[in-house]
């Protein structure tokens, strides 16, 4: 009875449109942005403001990245983590030679050199599809972390090939370097990912959006309207590299506070899959669900049989971890190959009966 | 004109001042190809019988080999151990036949593709939990592979082959044989290639679709501990291995995804063209440039022939 | 039979013509040598027994085959191949046999795919969505509801179309070739696996096409009702060669189509 849409008519197209058209999702959204922006901050400890939120919006980002080339637009890729280096080492380099313009400028800017190379990588998907377009996004992946070790310019020649972020302000606070707060972190990365997941929205909800899934869909059909296909699949590529190298530009500035090559390895691109599989390939939202479980299970994972007094060791964590999202990988895939998303879907929909069963 | 006489024309004098290394170089990588050639040939067995591409092959590897070293460790003669682990690779096929295979029977390709990034992360988890993540020694000498080397003085330096790569090349041709023979002459191998070509039609002359998977992946699981036990005598059982695994895709965009004889034909040209860049054109470009050649060969590769050298042109029809 | 119009009469020019097509996959000849046009606002109807090649044929128009001889004229362009985005820009618009929706998308997102060609707002507006973006999407919004009211499915707007029945996913493949306000309609088999009534609509949605909007168009069809009430002439193919070419009546007659249709050897 609560989460009824009786009552709200649409009188234009632009209302019908909209992101939130049901009120009560409105609301919704609003309360959850109050308590991120407001109620954290001032309530949060610094525990779970640096080792669960930043993380997890960083990793949403990414997987927000992912999502729109491999959810809407069918092409899969696994070179998630080089792009996300990208970012951070673009980031990295553009920081300190020019160390003072302001480091969010460079953080977009950062995202742009990610989304050419993106779309640089993307090129042979005119000709090469599914499984084959897999193994050259691969190709990517190596290449690049090569690089990221054996290219010393693009870490300063430091000795021991990891970078180190300086100190940058914004707005007279400290936000990058030892001295930032974790409060003063998570709001500026808050920002972003919010502002950004807006953008996302309304680019799969316009016209470059369905072009995109009707390249998933049916390509050829997709030609045949007149949708151009390789302009389609690199404007996929660089979209989603723009959010994987900022989201790498955000977890080296400002939540690891530096980075070595690994970081950005082929793990990396498996985990941020693995957060766009579970959450549903497709769907904004479920970016942001599969990254909290995939994020929140290892953290799980160590305090449950702590609280029950049969503390782990934390290799044993991480193994359970790899066998727990493997486990819920095949899981997902044969009860709800559409996610977390389409959980939420259903949920929302018994929501609407209720308290009626259908 | 410097940079161009580096690339075109140095290598190639480096290679004809000193022959024997470049015999050595091709032998190294040749001892490569047929490894990743093996891996690619578990990948083409379930690839041909069921369509899914099976990413977790890299992993079966390590598990087999795994299985064994550690069954070892504990106490149990090799060849009773070579036993059990070949039973815990047909529980293990009977186990992905029934839970993932079954469950996902009607889904398109491509989310089977990504149930074996699953499979392959439940098993690194599970292998590394249950016995450890340390790099172990394989047990070569206990299972009679040789060891040692033969060095032949040839071209006017020495080439040295290692027993144990002979004996990896002599065992990965008859296993080729062998599964080539299966394949034709038998039974089961003609209702594979059946099931292959079309799971409805074998369905309806009375093939039973879970037993010729369990067969199959059962077959690959034997691919994969061979595979394991060849290389682990070369270099320790770890899960470095796994990554290299990766490098068998490469192989199989040459070779074709359906093709045996492609497998092996993609693996030692990856494996050659991986090793000589490397030793002659490397120093060129810093080291370590074998972590993606093999991926840059396949991706040239794939831009000529969308279908790999052995694959079949597939013509869409609407 | 339909009432003469005033088309009927006058030479109206070819908006489509096919000259000597040839087509061949290996050793199969999908066409041998077909020659044919198609009148501006007229229905031309493809007919021939399966495997003629009438599929083939629409493909070849489209872009999406490759003939190894012949040559195509569109609009008075001349070209020995069409590629499927010239086409489409051209004013080429189709449905396929096997309903080519895009499947992970609603009947309202479908038919606005259609729309693509005519929306231009850059990315930069899309980015903010606002403003100049926004009025594009609702612009088009209402002309895509004209077509959702015009095929009678305004109740399956926000359905996704993996979900609907056949009949009715074949009407919103029509809606999605009509939002491209086409010159020239393909239509493969548009009556396939429909009952009476929906074959009815079906051939009032194409009528209504041609006479309100003028669109030309070329139809596929083994339905011979359907044949001879719709289409002002008929081309007749046979194992990839034409065999007749005329109105419904000349043809209905000719011996050589009887025999094709029946089977009789020769």
């Amino acid at each position: 009875m609560f989460y009824r849409e009786a009552g709200q008519f649409k009188t234009t197209y632009a209302a019908d449109m909209a992101v939130f058209p049901v009120l009560q999702d409105r609301i919704g959204i609003g309360v959850i942005l109050v308590v991120a922006f407001v109620a954290l901050p001032l309530f949060g400890n610094d525990f779970l403001i640096n080792a669960v939120m930043i993380p997890f919006l960083v990793f949403s980002l990414a997987a927000i990245g992912l999502n729109i080339l491999t959810g809407y637009t069918g092409l899969l890729s696994l070179g998630t983590g080089a792009f996300m280096g990208i970012g951070a080492y673009a980031c990295y380099k553009l920081t300190t030679i020019f160390p003072n313009v302001n480091i969010l400028v460079w953080v977009i800017a950062s995202g742009c050199f990610s989304a050419a190379v993106g779309a640089l990588f993307g090129l042979p998907s005119l000709r090469i599809k599914g499984f084959y377009l897999a193994v050259a996004t691969l190709a990517a992946q190596f290449f690049l972390q090569w690089c990221f070790i054996r290219v010393p310019w693009l870490y300063n020649y430091n000795s021991s090939g990891a970078i180190e972020v300086p100190q940058r302000t914004l707005f007279g606070l400290p936000v990058t370097g030892a001295t930032a707060t974790a409060t003063t972190r998570y709001l500026v990365v808050l920002t972003i990912v919010v502002v950004m997941t807006w953008i996302a929205s309304n680019l799969v909800r316009g016209r470059i959006g369905r072009t995109w899934m009707a390249v998933r869909d049916m390509d050829i059909a997709a030609e045949l309207i007149g949708i151009r296909l390789l302009q389609t699949k690199l404007s996929a590529f660089a979209v989603s590299s723009f959010y994987c190298g900022v989201a790498g530009a955000l977890m080296v500035f400002l939540w690891y506070g530096g980075a070595e090559s690994e970081v950005f390895d082929i793990n990396q691109s498996f985990f941020v899959l693995f957060m766009v599989i579970i959450g549903g390939l497709g769907s904004l939202i479920g970016s942001f669900m599969g990254a909290a479980l995939i994020f929140i299970l290892p953290i799980i994972l160590r305090a449950a049989p702590e609280a029950l007094g049969l503390p782990l060791r934390a290799a044993t964590v991480e193994h359970l971890t790899f066998i727990t999202v493997g486990a819920l990988i095949i899981g997902f895939l044969v009860l709800e190959p559409m996610g977390l998303a389409r959980l939420w879907q259903v949920g929302k929909q018994k929501l609407r009966v209720w308290p009626f069963p259908y | 004109m410097d940079i161009l006489y580096k690339v075109f024309i140095d290598p190639f004098m480096q290679m004809g001042a000193a022959p024997d290394l470049l015999v050595q170089t091709m032998w190294e990588g040749l001892v490569a190809g047929v490894l990743y050639a093996l891996i690619a040939l578990g990948f083409v067995l379930i690839f041909k019988a069921s369509g899914v591409f099976n990413f977790a092959q890299g992993i079966m590897v390590v598990f087999a080999a795994l299985t064994l070293v550690g069954l070892y460790e504990r106490g149990i003669p090799a060849f009773v151990a070579l036993g059990i682990t070949i039973v815990a690779m047909y529980g293990l096929a009977f186990g992905v036949e029934r839970l993932v295979l079954r469950p996902l029977v009607n889904q398109p390709d491509i989310i089977l593709f990504m149930a074996t990034f699953g499979l392959t992360y439940f098993l690194i988890g599970l292998g590394e939990l249950v016995f450890g993540g340390e790099p172990k020694v394989m047990i070569a000498e206990q299972l009679y592979l040789p060891k040692g080397a033969i060095d032949l003085k040839i071209l006017g330096g020495l080439v040295s082959l290692q027993k144990i790569d002979i004996a990896a090349a002599v065992i990965a041709s008859i296993m080729v044989v062998g599964l080539g023979l299966f394949f034709q002459k038998t039974r089961i191998g003609r209702a594979l290639r059946a099931v292959a070509d079309s799971h409805q039609a074998a369905l309806s002359v009375g093939i039973s679709l879970e037993q010729i998977w369990v067969v199959v992946w059962f077959a690959a699981g034997i691919v994969a501990l061979a595979t394991g036990i060849m290389w682990g005598a070369r270099s320790d059982v770890s899960f470095a291995l796994q990554i290299l695994a990766l490098k068998a895709l490469p192989v199989l965009i040459l070779g074709g995804f359906t093709s045996i004889p492609g497998a092996i034909v993609g693996g030692v040209v990856i494996g050659v063209g991986e090793k000589l860049g490397e030793f002659y054109w490397g120093p060129l470009l810093g080291n370590g440039i074998e972590s993606w050649l093999a991926y840059v060969i396949a991706l040239i590769f794939l831009l000529f022939r969308p279908q790999g050298l052995f694959g079949e042109r597939i013509i869409e029809r609407i | 039979m339909r009432a003469p119009a005033d088309s009927d009469s006058a030479v109206t020019e070819a908006l489509l013509s096919v000259e000597n097509v040839s087509l061949a996959f290996g050793g199969v000849k999908a066409l041998s040598d077909v020659s044919f046009d198609v009148r501006k606002g007229e229905i031309r109807a493809i007919i021939g027994p399966n495997g003629a090649g009438k599929t083939s044929m629409l493909n070849v128009i489209n872009g999406f085959y490759h003939p190894q001889e012949g040559r195509i004229t569109f609009k008075g362009e001349t070209r020995a191949r069409m590629r499927p985005y010239v086409a489409a820009r051209g004013g080429i618009a189709r449905t396929f046999q096997n309903v080519a929706l895009f499947r992970g998308m609603t009947t309202l997102d479908n038919i606005m795919a259609g729309r693509t060609l005519k929306m231009h707002r850059g990315i930069f507006w899309q980015i903010l969505r606002a403003g100049p973006a926004l009025a594009e999407e609702v612009t088009h919004r209402h002309k895509v509801e004209e077509i959702i009211d015009f095929l009678e499915i305004p109740q399956i707007r926000k359905i996704p179309v993996g979900r609907l029945p056949y009949g009715l996913q074949k009407r919103v493949e029509l809606g999605r070739a009509l939002a491209m306000e086409p010159d020239l309609l393909l239509l493969d088999e548009p009556m396939a696996g429909m009952n009476i009534e929906e074959k009815e609509d079906m051939s009032r949605y194409i009528l209504d096409v041609n006479n309100h909007f003028g669109t030309t168009i070329a139809l596929i069809e083994h339905d011979m009702g359907v044949v001879m009430d719709l289409s002002d002439r008929v081309v007749v193919l046979e194992y990839g060669r034409k065999i007749a070419d005329g109105t419904p009546d000349e043809v209905k007659g000719d011996q050589k189509v009887i025999d094709a249709y029946l089977g009789v050897p020769h």
